[in-house]
């Protein structure tokens, strides 16, 4: 992998077969993102986006091609191996938050620090500070279900960044939200690749959501084509 | 690696209605067990109490019972005089006893009548039962038709207060006493003079069994071993002890039936406990998912799915248990098929049956909710993902 290369994709291909037709996601893709790069995929449903970010998180498996994650070549790796490498390097946001339903905030957000060796009162204290950094500092013990979708998705990037990974992985994170929240929220994964130096890579459909990337491509069924936008960081 | 129980115990408490039902599916099976558990370990109780280790029990040859037996003054007079039998206050530890039963109707329901043990026995006789204690009243007067009756007939039996009369052989019985023989299963017999009680049977000299108490447990055996060999008596020997354990066949019937029922109650809880798992799976697909995507491997699903179910279980059994806390000590009674009379029992929840009780809802909880944990553990995060 070349130094400063987070993520490095050479002819990359996945296929899938639905109802004994074979369906091409990923067509001949190779790209390479930078580190500390705020990276953005466009592309109408279907075009494979997610399917781009599946790979990059090694929660799918590409079907030919090769792909360095981090320096890692994900695709060798065990299922066991993958599960502890995600928790240590990667962060993900959703489109419907997922968080944890019975679980406070300051709970959902210490889940993945479970996974590390840090004690009881060392996992709180990270928690709180991820929340303190998406403004949520004060509601630490409300269930996800007494948070408005703003905050929620705000609670789901404390709860990426908590292991202070190297890689956020951000699907749709405004794809629910109202434009102030939209903005709210793209506003911390501005700060935290500005001045944490994280590299996020953005799915969206929203074109005003790309304008917060340094880069933007767009996909479209399957293939990477070149798309020149904007940026509000320029 | 383990994902927090505190996820698990929430979540059951969210889905508080199904977890309650399936709970209840489970603490009903429990108590079933338990139950039966009880009654028997009430009678065991009752019937091993009733042996001292000491004691021997001598009739005759191929009888069954103190009821179908008969043994003669003569062979009473050779025994007494054996080498190795304790004394007291310079008498040999031996009672002659009669042993038959009288018609006793139901406190509250005399229509309801059952058999209760009549013993004839003499003053050494009494002695001889260490844990035999009066709660009221007095003993019988030898020569008189008075009763002595056990707190367990007392507790059930029309007609056995102090100052009421009972038609025993040819009269009119008049109970003076109660008494309490611990937890043993004298507490079932009524208790009257032997010599009065044999003349009013029609027996002559002739008696039921003779209880011998032994100076030591060589002698005991050694006794045991001679009464029953020696030819002119036409006698058997056995373990006071052996006599009584033997009567627990009484319950056998029960205890195989009560265990019958529980394991088909269990196999339903399991299936319960399986379906309120994997329902509880089928909602949570998109949260197992994100814990897989979040870094936590399958075992840690599986197991965590695992606890879940456990939990559950753990509750219905608890539940189970506190179901059946109000039987301890509560009287029972069951016809006894060797002394064709009634016995009464205290059920007995003891913490050995408290654990059966809960390693059986434990187990419940493993067979029920491995193949919904083995499911979760094994969904595929993309498609949970996808769904809703």
């Amino acid at each position: 992998m070349n130094s400063g290369i987070a993520i490095s994709m050479r002819n990359l291909c996945k296929e899938y077969t639905r109802e004994e037709f074979k369906v091409v996601a990923l067509d001949d893709i190779t790209l390479d993102i930078a580190e500390g790069e705020f990276f953005c995929l466009m592309g109408p449903s279907g075009s494979g986006k997610s399917t781009l970010l599946h790979l990059v998180a090694g929660i799918d498996r590409p079907t030919s091609g090769s792909l360095g994650v981090l320096g890692a070549d994900i695709a060798d790796m065990t299922d066991r191996e993958l599960a502890r490498w995600r928790s240590e390097n990667i962060g993900y946001v959703f489109q419907t938050f997922n968080l944890i339903p019975v679980l406070t905030a300051w709970e959902n957000v210490e889940l993945p620090l479970q996974l590390t060796h840090l004690k009881r009162p060392d996992r709180l204290e990270r928690a709180r500070t991820a929340l303190e950094i998406v403004g949520l500092g004060d509601r630490l013990d409300h269930l996800p279900k007494q948070l408005s979708g703003g905050q929620e998705q705000r609670v789901a990037i404390a709860r990426a960044l908590v292991t202070d990974p190297a890689i956020i992985l951000a699907d749709e994170p405004t794809g629910e939200l109202d434009a102030a929240s939209a903005n709210e929220v793209l506003s911390i994964l501005t700060t935290l690749n500005r001045d944490h130096g994280k590299t996020i890579i953005m799915v969206t459909h929203d074109p005003r959501a790309a304008r917060f990337a340094r880069t933007s491509r767009y996909l479209d069924k399957g293939r990477m084509m070149e798309m020149q936008t904007p940026s509000v960081m320029d | 690696m383990a994902i927090p129980i505190s996820y698990n115990v929430r979540n059951l408490r969210v889905r508080k209605g199904t977890t309650l039902m399936t709970a209840l599916g489970i603490a009903l099976t429990v108590a079933v067990l338990l139950g039966i558990g009880t009654l028997v370990e009430g009678l065991r109780n009752a019937f091993e109490l009733s042996g001292n280790p000491l004691h021997l029990i001598v009739m005759r040859q191929g009888s069954t019972s103190e009821l179908v037996s008969i043994v003669g003054k003569a062979s009473f007079d050779v025994i007494k005089f054996e080498d190795g039998i304790a004394e007291i206050d310079g008498e040999p530890m031996v009672s002659h006893e009669v042993v038959s039963v009288v018609n006793l109707g139901l406190r509250g329901n005399p229509e309801e009548v059952a058999n209760v043990s009549v013993r004839g026995l003499s003053q050494v006789g009494i002695k001889m039962r260490d844990d035999v204690q009066l709660l009221e009243g007095r003993w019988f007067d030898p020569g008189k038709r008075e009763m002595v009756v056990g707190k367990g007939v007392h507790a059930v039996r029309e007609g056995t207060s102090i100052g009421e009369k009972i038609f025993y052989g040819r009269g009119d019985w008049e109970v003076v006493g109660v008494f309490s023989a611990g937890r043993s299963a004298f507490n079932s017999e009524i208790w009257v003079d032997a010599n009065l009680a044999g003349s009013d049977l029609g027996r002559g000299s002739g008696r039921s069994s003779i209880l011998v108490r032994a100076k030591t447990e060589a002698d005991a055996v050694a006794l045991t071993n001679r009464l029953s060999d020696d030819q002119r008596l036409g006698l058997e020997a056995e373990r006071e002890s052996d006599y009584y354990a033997k009567q627990m066949s009484t319950a056998r019937p029960i205890e195989v039936l009560g265990v019958f029922v529980a394991v088909i109650m269990a196999i339903g809880s399991c299936f319960a406990a399986m379906n309120t798992m994997f329902a509880a799976i089928a909602n949570r697909s998109r949260e197992i998912a994100v814990l897989r995507l979040l870094g936590f491997s399958r075992l840690s699903v599986l197991g965590s799915f695992m606890i879940e179910a456990l939990l559950l279980s753990l509750l219905g059994g608890v539940l189970g248990c506190l179901l059946v806390l109000p039987l301890n000590g509560l009287e029972g009674r069951i016809g006894n098929a060797v002394t064709f009379a009634e016995t009464t029992f205290q059920f007995r929840v003891t913490p050995f049956y408290i654990g059966i009780g809960l390693t059986f809802s434990v187990i419940m909880g493993v067979l029920g909710g491995f193949l919904p944990a083995r499911l979760a553990a094994r969904r595929d995060v993309l498609q949970s993902l996808g769904s809703n």
